[in-house]
């Protein structure tokens, strides 16, 4: 590193170690805690327009551990539990000093995934702010409470740190566990970078718990590459929070027996063969669906939109989400120098998909390139489901099990030497 | 909930069915009912679609009774076929998925105390032995460790009888079941010693052949679980399908079960001890907190 370089991050991150590998590692203290307390005994509940859209923030040059952790700092989360698993733990350790210090209300380690994700549906049916967070097998493991949680209507906020599933076993960054949520019913989104993991995150809550939603959110990021590097985030001040979960402006009762009439069987159990029992469950499942696509004008309002747009009329236009939006933006800027014709479009929300974003933003493109950290191509293919003349998209390139996305690689699509 | 909260409205008594008005008017809310009273009030169970003679049934009934605060109580439970009864009673029940029972109770029980810090809310769970044995048993053993302020009632009838007679692991060693064509080749499994060894604050074992001390258990169990720690009941309910017990002799077998390797047992923590000995047991009627 350069001395220049090196005075610069030293400013930056007055701790001084080392940006590129150093992650918070160290145990908070007891004074550390107590000073804490007061922090979160004196913050303020605001509205959350302002929280997300209005109020002043300052830049930090954080990991997107330490973005989620911003976050939920300023969540009013009530209970946090989590099992665990690399990438996630970083986060979810750093819950536990919230929990210490008094910004959120309850906290723990649960006995593993498929035993955090049912506390989540339990917390969660008695009406409070529910959090969790996992990676890659933490997620295969849970998954079949996720998948019952939305047709559970049990708003919740699950972290995805991406990483590899398959065997041979391996803790690196892959997103194919993403094509796993997205048949569930729930809200999916997949941050770019540190700044999306605090922003997503933060508005998750807000649009899961709206009475018309009603829905977990999942809110992706790409393991290591957001959440154990840095980068900068702008938050607004610590002093303020979200409001509380008002549970009652949902869309079912809670399971607090504090509803008459006095019966609720909530989740009952229509396993009898006839037509009233297959009637109630397929209507209960077009209802979530059209939930989820209820959940579009707050991704709207609170996220700014579905997808962001570079270069729109651009010839060639590339689609990407999370950490390949990145290298995506970098091979725009590089064709751009080089005379290139190309353009972006960043999908934020998996779910609900931008279906009709696609189609209008890409209906003048001759070449659609479609970068991900996964082998499968889950993003292509969902594309490729939505848009007329899927012969002009060129799947790939892909990079999966940990490596990195060279830019050359979707610059060598572009300009079609390699294919 | 209060009584005040359930009641009919002036002017819509007319919509609302008698049943439910029956619930109000003379139900098990607010007074702690007797088993001495059942046929005398209106139960929170009645209708059920359970088999004819099925000992469960029995149990789950007693329950209702004897909850001690059933407007502020939330049964938990799983598949199998107390779920079946359970989800006619008159309290709000959560049918989650399979073996999630105890992890649910823990994010419930919780969520609860913190929405409700001046009121206790009850949650029990009521399940088979295949689902806290078997497939919910890390998450039943988890939340003892854990020490999670709940009561857990196994309804052992030794059997899957809900998916049509396998072994489970509470079955009795050698017997010829289902997925066990050559009889059993474990042992039943010791969830009392289990639960003893796990910090279990009070834990009993009890079959329905007297139905007092069934009621008095569970409400034991739930006045310790509130303010010591979890408690366990395993109870013998026996399924007359698939062990064809004839349904006239069903109690017959109970009782002589229990006097062959059911009886009546239960065991006690210091600290539970002490609660109930000096508070718990001196408290009369329904509780608010």
């Amino acid at each position: 590193m350069s001395d220049v370089v090196e005075k610069k991050v030293e400013e930056a991150h007055p701790r001084g170690d080392d940006p590129r590998t150093d992650v918070i590692t160290e145990k908070v203290s007891q004074e550390e805690i107590e000073e804490e307390k007061k922090g979160a005994a004196a913050q303020k509940v605001v509205d959350p327009d302002y929280l997300f859209l209005k109020a002043p923030r300052e830049k930090q040059f954080i990991t997107g551990s330490e973005a989620a952790k911003e976050a939920i700092r300023r969540a009013n989360v009530d209970i946090a539990i989590a099992y665990p698993i690399t990438p996630q733990s970083e986060t979810m350790q750093q819950v536990g000093y919230l929990y210490a210090e008094g910004y959120v209300k309850d906290y723990y380690r649960a006995e593993e995934e498929i035993g955090v994700m049912s506390a989540i549906a339990g917390a969660s049916r008695a009406g409070v702010r529910c959090l969790t967070a996992t990676s890659g097998p933490g997620l295969m493991r849970g998954i079949e409470q996720i998948q019952a949680w939305p047709g559970g209507r049990l708003p919740s906020v699950l972290l995805v740190m991406c990483r590899v599933i398959n065997a041979p076993l391996a803790i690196q960054p892959d997103n194919i566990e993403i094509s796993f949520l997205l048949n569930s019913g729930g809200v999916v989104l997949h941050g770019e970078n540190q700044q999306d993991f605090y922003d997503y995150a933060l508005a998750a809550f807000m649009i899961g718990e709206k009475a018309e939603v009603t829905l977990p959110v999942a809110v992706a990021v790409d393991g290591f590459f957001v959440t154990h590097a840095r980068g900068w985030v702008s938050t607004p001040a610590e002093n303020m929070k979200l409001p509380p979960r008002e549970c009652y402006h949902e869309a079912v009762p809670m399971m607090d027996n504090e509803n008459p009439p006095i019966r609720i069987s909530r989740d009952a159990p229509i396993q009898k063969s006839n037509f009233i029992s297959y009637q109630m469950h397929a209507s209960w499942q077009q209802e979530v669906w059209a939930a989820q696509e209820r959940s579009r004008k707050w991704i709207d309002r609170w996220l700014g939109g579905l997808v962001e747009v570079v270069n729109p009329k651009a010839k060639t236009m590339i689609v990407a989400s999370g950490g390949a939006v990145s290298q995506a933006r970098e091979a725009v800027r590089q064709s751009t120098e080089q005379g290139l014709d190309v353009g972006l479009i960043k999908v934020k929300s998996i779910r609900p998909f931008p279906t009709q974003e696609l189609i209008e933003g890409l209906d003048h493109a001759e070449k659609i390139i479609i970068p991900e950290f996964n082998y499968v191509g889950w993003l292509a293919k969902e594309v490729k489901s939505v848009i007329p003349r899927v012969e002009r998209v060129v799947s790939g390139p892909r990079v999966f099990g940990g490596m990195s996305m060279p830019t050359e690689l979707i610059m060598e699509k572009i300009t079609g030497e390699y294919k | 909930m209060s009584l005040e909260t359930i009641k009919v409205s002036p002017g819509f008594e007319k919509y609302l069915p008698k049943e439910y008005q029956d619930l109000v008017d003379d139900g098990p809310f607010v007074k702690q009912r007797k088993v001495s009273e059942m046929g005398s009030f209106k139960e929170a169970i009645e209708e059920h679609p359970m088999c004819a003679g099925c000992a469960m049934t029995l149990f789950i009934r007693l329950t209702y009774v004897a909850l001690p605060s059933l407007e502020n109580s939330v049964i938990v439970g799983t598949a199998g076929c107390g779920r079946l009864a359970i989800s006619q009673g008159a309290v709000p029940f959560i049918y989650g998925n399979y073996g999630d029972t105890n992890a649910v109770a823990s994010g419930l029980k919780r969520g609860l105390d913190i929405r409700f810090p001046n009121q206790e809310k009850d949650v029990v769970v009521m399940a088979g032995d295949g689902g806290l044995a078997d497939i919910g048993f890390h998450a039943v053993m988890h939340s003892w460790f854990r020490n999670e302020k709940f009561t857990t009632i196994m309804l052992d009838n030794e059997v899957y009888g809900n998916t049509g007679g396998q072994e489970s692991g509470m079955t009795q060693k050698g017997t010829v079941m289902k997925m066990a064509p050559l009889g059993k080749k474990g042992e039943k499994m010791d969830m009392i010693a289990l639960a003893k060894t796990s910090g279990v604050a009070y834990i009993a074992r009890v079959a329905p052949t007297n139905p007092t001390r069934v009621a008095n258990t569970i409400r034991k169990a739930v006045l310790i679980a509130r303010e010591v720690g979890p408690t366990y009941i395993q109870a013998y309910t026996s399924c007359n399908i698939e062990y064809a017990i004839p349904t006239p002799l069903v109690m017959d077998d109970a009782r002589e079960v229990e006097a062959d390797r059911y009886g009546f047992t239960e065991y006690f923590t210091d600290e539970a001890k002490s609660y109930w000995d000096n508070t718990g047991r001196k408290i009369k009627g329904t509780v608010k907190k």
